[in-house]
């Protein structure tokens, strides 16, 4: 699905990825933890194709395809989704609307028909069932007067409707409560096939209890310095951090 | 050779006045030549305004004044391609009033038609006409001195207009200049819609000054959406001269769509108690266009309300300037008045002079006023292209989120979808 290779990125000359190697399978759960400020959300950012971010090195192939080559908006029709860590506020951007236009550019660069209202209106409501949005969805612009809870269901939402190959799930856990983080963590395993694939970052082990993954990478300074099952979360979340980042500084010494 | 000595000593405003030699009047109402000879008089006192006039501080006449310009009645105007209404429209053409392309039904209590026909029958044209105009503005004195034609709305008491009516401007010819001269009368308790538009299928330097009088009588209610749909060599300098009277609604909607020099002088007077009064404006402006948005509010009475909502899209070299006074009176205690002008700025060359300001004489009101200059919002433009937007369709959509408080001021369908799809229209294309 994903093949990302000796990857570096930096911001304002600051070099926070420092060679990433990581493959993501169809079908498969990858888990990235670590400490704040490691580059989970740069990441995650450089892969969406926030052009803030400077990729000096590396190469990330998508689907067959040279990912770092694509616009944005590129990238999300050809499967890639991010649920973002923080959502942004578009007051005046109609949640639904704008969604509705995303749908049909990409349908429309796929040579097919745009979605019908009715069509379109029944996803809405299917999807944001999903994750117990209801009605509060229309008429409302994009995450404006959300709260917390709100703004990451609503990713969820998104993602449901696009129908990605790979989401990346940033932290979207954080700040939620264990209700709403069951109702999202619900949305995710719903969608989930053998054809796509997440990889889902988060400092806490606690989600990993509803989303299991395949595989647990530790992100520590810009780069992957322990790899291992979903067990690695539990240690993690028993013993900290701490252990791992002296082990990696014996290796560097 | 003796000609060309003598253009060269004549002054800006003499050679300016010199485009008006050609025109005869002697066919008007006589109190509509007495005024005219007024504002001629009053003319020779007055000069164009120069970059040391406070008022004009921004807008450089010069450019306007200096123009060759031709004043002329055009010939062939049936192969207009242009959406033109086909009901209640009094279309202007140069200046002159076009009965071929016009369309005036006859409403009970509703007078809609040319000004020159107004001044010999009407009874508020001859008792009101240009009593609102300034006497110290030349351009509006140039406007009383010269003006062709215009339009006239007057509804009589309590009379409700079920129709929009459309007054449309359109030049049909090369370097033309016009004065049009508008005039509406709302008497009490009666209640219109109006949309002033300006066309022009000419893309050569011409120049249009109107000057619109309106009145709004107690418990009126008018809405006016003013559509300045120019060219890109255009210039135009329009006045709006109001008053309201006691528990009268007035709202104007400004669009500036297009024009190279565009200035709005836009007056109102809220003479009476409890009047409401809505202000709005958009102009989203590219190349070197310059539009110059100049209002005055006077609150004279207590308990008005007054609202203010002026934005811009600045692209490329263009420049937008936002000037507007809410003056409160002695006397105008529980005013509320809020006023705001809010710029997006899409380029580094692009500028905006923002001067919002209040004047308070009264100790209990609540007023607010506030100016803001920014950017797109980078994130959001992210997060819409990261759904699958391209960048043309994220601009857009936000470009239409800014503008859309605006545009939601608009009470005529036509109008707002027409906005709405200038907008879409403009901003898919650009970078
Ligand atoms: N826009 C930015 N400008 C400057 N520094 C940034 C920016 N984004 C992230 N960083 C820096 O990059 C490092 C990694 O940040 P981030 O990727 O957000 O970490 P994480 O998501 O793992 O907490 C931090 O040191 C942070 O300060
Ligand atoms: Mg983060």
């Amino acid at each position: 699905m994903i093949k990302i290779e000796n990857l570096h990125a930096s911001i304002d000359g600051n070099e926070i990825l420092k060679g990433i190697n990581l493959e993501v399978k169809a079908g498969e759960v990858h888990a990235i933890m670590g400490p704040n400020g490691s580059g989970k959300s740069t990441l995650a950012n450089v892969l969406a194709g926030r052009d803030e971010y400077k990729v000096s090195e590396g190469s990330v192939i998508f689907l067959g395809e040279d990912l770092l080559d694509m616009e944005p908006e590129d990238r999300s029709r050809a499967g890639l989704f991010l649920a973002f860590q923080y959502p942004v506020e578009i007051p005046g951007v109609s949640n639904i609307n704008f969604l509705k236009t995303a749908i049909n550019e990409a349908r429309e660069k796929k040579g097919l028909k745009p979605m019908s209202a009715k069509d379109f209106l029944r996803r809405v409501k299917e999807k944001s069932k999903l994750v117990e949005l209801g009605g509060r969805l229309a008429n409302r612009s994009v995450n404006e007067g959300f709260s917390g809870g709100e703004k990451k269901r609503n990713e969820i939402f998104q993602m449901a409707m696009l129908e990605p190959k790979l989401s990346i799930l940033d932290e979207t856990d954080s700040g939620l409560d264990i209700d709403a983080l069951r109702i999202v963590a619900n949305g995710v395993n719903e969608l989930k096939t053998k054809d796509n694939a997440s990889i889902v970052i988060t400092h806490y082990q606690r989600l990993l209890d509803y989303i299991i993954p395949d595989f647990v990478h530790v992100l520590y300074k810009g780069k992957i310095v322990k790899t291992g099952p979903k067990e690695l979360a539990l240690e993690l979340e028993e013993k900290g951090y701490d252990w791992i980042i002296q082990e990696q500084e014996t290796i560097s010494t | 050779m003796e000609v060309l000595q003598e253009t060269k000593d004549m002054t800006a405003k003499e050679q300016f006045l010199s485009h008006f030699d050609t025109q005869d009047f002697s066919f008007d109402e006589s109190f509509s030549i007495e005024k005219r000879e007024e504002a001629k008089k009053i003319i020779e006192d007055l000069s164009f305004p120069t970059s040391k006039d406070e008022y004009w501080k921004y807008t450089r006449t010069n450019r306007i004044v200096k123009g060759k310009y031709s004043i002329s009645i055009p010939e062939n105007e049936m192969e207009l391609d242009l959406a033109i209404p086909s009901k209640n429209c009094i279309v202007l053409v140069n200046g002159y009033y076009s009965p071929e392309l016009s369309f005036i039904e006859s409403a009970e209590g509703i007078l809609f038609s040319s000004l020159s026909k107004a001044k010999s029958s009407n009874e508020m044209v001859q008792k009101h006409f240009g009593s609102l105009t300034k006497k110290d503005e030349i351009f509006a004195m140039i406007n009383t001195a010269y003006h062709q034609d215009g339009a006239v709305l007057h509804l009589g008491k309590n009379v409700q207009a079920n129709e929009v009516y459309y007054i449309i401007n359109l030049i049909d010819d090369d370097h033309i200049l016009s004065n049009p001269r508008n005039f509406i009368f709302m008497e009490q308790g009666s209640n219109a819609k109006v949309v002033l538009k300006t066309i022009n299928s000419s893309n050569t330097g011409t120049f249009t000054n109107m000057v619109t009088e309106v009145f709004v009588e107690k418990n009126a209610q008018l809405e006016i959406n003013k559509v300045q749909d120019e060219s890109e060599s255009s210039f135009q300098i329009a006045t709006e001269q109001i008053v309201q009277a006691n528990d009268s609604t007035f709202k104007i909607n400004t669009f500036t769509l297009s024009g190279n020099i565009v200035r709005n002088n836009l007056n109102i007077d809220s003479l009476g108690k409890n009047t409401m009064t809505y202000l709005n404006g958009l102009y989203p402006l590219k190349g070197k266009q310059h539009v110059d948005n100049h209002s005055y509010l006077l609150h004279r009475e207590p308990n008005c309300e007054s609202h203010e909502l002026y934005k811009g899209i600045l692209n490329d070299q263009s420049t937008g300037v936002f000037n507007g006074k809410v003056f409160v009176h002695r006397e105008a205690q529980k005013t509320n008045a809020f006023q705001s002008n809010a710029n997006i700025v899409m380029s580094d060359t692009a500028t905006i002079n923002s001067k919002p300001e209040l004047e308070i004489y009264a100790d209990d009101v609540k007023c607010s006023h506030g100016s803001t200059t920014g950017q797109l919002d980078d994130e959001a433009l992210f997060y819409l292209r990261a759904r699958g937007l391209s960048k043309e369709s994220a601009r857009a959509v936000l470009v239409n989120a800014f503008a859309s408080d605006v545009i939601e001021q608009i009470g005529v369908e036509a109008i707002k979808d027409e906005i709405k799809q200038f907008i879409d229209d403009n901003y898919q294309g650009i970078k």
